[in-house]
């Protein structure tokens, strides 16, 4: 091929796609925890594509906002297809990332020498929060409004300099046209552009060290003559044509959503984001979509007033401290092997019990905190001891990990 | 000419160099990070605003907007203000102790300059939501038989008396905030510009 030979010479064309894709080798023994990866790339494109034709209509201005929403909906050829599968696309992609997150909590892929990965994983979830999160205001709908509201008012907790970071944020006293304006700016710029560059990095950072897999085994160690691993197989065409197989199969759920439970009966669009933004009114309940919900009702089970600088300080240290704790996985936890399969009772039952409350918390946060939704208890105390549940998960695992009656790990991948 | 490499030369316009780059770097940044602050038209809008309140009846209430929140102008009856005496023990800060939360003037029993008049912000000190009305006295107002009358934020269940004081054992920490406010007559208030600013 001539072409690919002029290119060759000025690009290192061939170079980069044997590298990263035909003699790229992947472990053989890949199961369904794997295509989460692959699928919130897939999102992600899709969340690029149909912005940028949501862009094409929107108008970032309080005035004009949600009636532009509402022309998009009404007037726009497919507007509402287009719009729907952005909204619907956000929720989804948070759903593919915890999938994927607890994928790397399973078979141990946050371990030496992945941490760097998922490091810029967990970079790459804090940078979709805000995304999600400046893209919520941009409805102008009342909960979009409220939310900004509440979420910029937390910034105002921090002492000293809270009140003017939070007017720096808003660039108004109050949520403004200037506010929704900027927010559309990070929205569409900023976030997204950060979010190339670490999705980038990321892969580069994969492919020197490669993938783990559900055995944790390093398939490096085992090589043919030729100097590939024995249990390896090159990504294309294997995962590119298995990967194609999972894409079908999630979007097929995904339209399923999106033609006919766009709004999912509220957890994916909230109703009161159908009326604008009224600054005198707030929604009964101020809440997050779904996907930040374990967070806010960490932020809410913090009600102890004698903590030195209020509870509401201590709420938002709670919230933030929640996230950061996920940075320090790799030494944190202190296991022998990798994977799930070879970790004793100990890892198996904490990751259960951290699973089902990182749930708990999600389902509170969108519950009155003084009602009763489970059993028994109001949801704060719920969420008080889900709190306290989800720290220890984390603070107390150099201890149980390393406790944890390990099995031996196989030399090779089963 | 000499061949030699004068290092100690080569490592001060080395550091020079960077530290001139830098320094160029943090100049341009200032303005940049500046431009994301409030604009002379949002400080525009937040200018004083002047109230008229002569048609206000005592237990009526109206509501005005100042830098884009919600100023509610109360005027209590007598019988609120005699009913709140004896709340004190239910709120959390009854002697407006939180400095921040009034300007020293309204820093007394009644939270205002004029005794009847109530000057404040509605917006909930736990996370900013609107807390709404709730003058009805008793069961009927469905915060329990003994309410006497104040305001309720419906996000998180926050109470508050008719002087924006915050009752014990709700989310919210402080009191409704007292805007800064002066009379320019008997019955006309200005929002944004306090007592001590107006009469120096």
């Amino acid at each position: 091929m001539s072409l690919i030979n002029w290119i060759d010479d000025r690009f290192p064309l061939s170079k980069v796609w044997n590298e990263h894709m035909a003699q790229y080798y992947v472990p053989k023994n890949f199961n369904v925890w794997y295509y989460f990866g692959a699928l919130s790339l897939v999102v992600l494109v899709l969340q690029i594509v149909t912005g940028i034709i949501l862009t094409m209509h929107y108008k970032p201005d309080v005035d004009l906002a949600f009636a532009s929403v509402e022309y998009i909906m009404r007037d726009v050829p497919a507007g509402w297809f287009v719009r729907y599968l952005h909204g619907v696309g956000a929720s989804m992609f948070f759903l593919v990332v915890y999938l994927h997150m607890f994928r790397a909590m399973l078979y141990g892929s946050h371990r030496k020498p992945r941490e760097l990965i998922w490091l810029l994983g967990m970079v790459i979830y804090v940078a979709l929060m805000a995304e999600a999160f400046f893209g919520y205001l941009l409805p102008w709908g009342n909960m979009s409004y409220w939310g900004a509201q509440v979420i910029i008012s937390l910034f105002g907790a921090i002492p000293l300099i809270g009140e003017p970071l939070a007017e720096w944020i808003r660039g108004d006293f109050v949520v403004s046209d200037a506010t929704l304006n900027r927010f559309f700016a990070f929205h569409v710029i900023l976030l997204p552009l950060l979010l190339a560059l670490l999705v980038y990095l990321k892969i580069v950072a994969l492919h020197k060290v490669g993938s783990n897999n559900p055995d944790g085994v390093e398939i490096k160690k085992n090589k043919d003559k030729d100097g590939n691993p024995v249990d390896g197989i090159p990504f294309h065409p294997y995962y590119t044509v298995k990967d194609t197989f999972g894409v079908a199969v999630f979007m097929t759920i995904f339209l399923g959503i999106v033609f006919f439970v766009p709004e999912l009966g509220g957890w994916f669009l909230e109703k009161d984001n159908f009326a604008p933004a009224d600054i005198l009114q707030t929604p009964p309940d101020i809440v997050p979509l779904w996907y930040l919900t374990p967070y806010y009702s960490i932020l809410r089970a913090v009600t102890f007033e004698w903590l030195p600088g209020g509870a509401k300080l201590w709420g938002v240290i709670a919230m933030g401290g929640a996230i950061v704790m996920f940075f320090f996985l790799p030494w944190l936890d202190r296991a022998k092997v990798r994977s799930i399969r070879y970790r004793g009772w100990m890892y198996k039952t904490a990751l259960t019990v951290f699973a089902v409350t990182f749930v708990m918390l999600g389902y509170l946060g969108t519950k009155n905190p003084g009602h009763i939704d489970l059993f028994l208890f109001k949801n704060v105390i719920w969420a008080q001891i889900g709190m306290v549940v989800y720290f220890a998960f984390f603070l107390l695992m150099p201890i149980y990990t390393r406790l944890d009656p390990t099995k031996a790990e196989p030399d090779r991948v089963g | 000419m000499t061949e030699e490499v004068n290092s100690g030369r080569r490592r001060l316009l080395t550091t020079v160099t960077t530290g001139v780059g830098l320094a160029g770097a943090v100049a341009l940044a200032v303005p940049l990070v500046a431009s994301m602050k409030p604009s002379a038209r949002a400080l525009a809008a937040g200018a004083p605003v002047e109230v008229e309140i002569d048609d206000l009846a005592p237990g009526q209430m109206k509501v005005v907007e100042w830098r884009g929140k919600p100023v509610w102008i109360l005027r209590r009856t007598e019988e609120m203000l005699a009913e709140m005496a004896s709340l004190t023990g239910e709120l959390s800060d009854p002697d407006s102790q939180v400095v921040e939360q009034q300007p020293a003037y309204a820093q007394n029993e009644h939270r205002s300059i004029r005794p009847d008049v109530l000057v404040v912000l509605g917006v909930c000190t736990h996370l900013g939501c609107a807390p709404s009305k709730a003058f009805e006295k008793g069961g009927a107002s469905g915060l329990g038989s003994d309410w006497v009358g104040g305001f309720f934020c419906p996000c998180h269940g926050s109470k508050f008396d008719l002087s924006g004081r915050v009752y014990k054992n709700v989310p919210a920490p402080t009191n409704l905030v007292i805007p800064p406010h002066s009379y320019v007559s008997e019955n006309r208030i200005v929002i944004g510009v306090g007592e001590t600013e107006a009469t120096a």
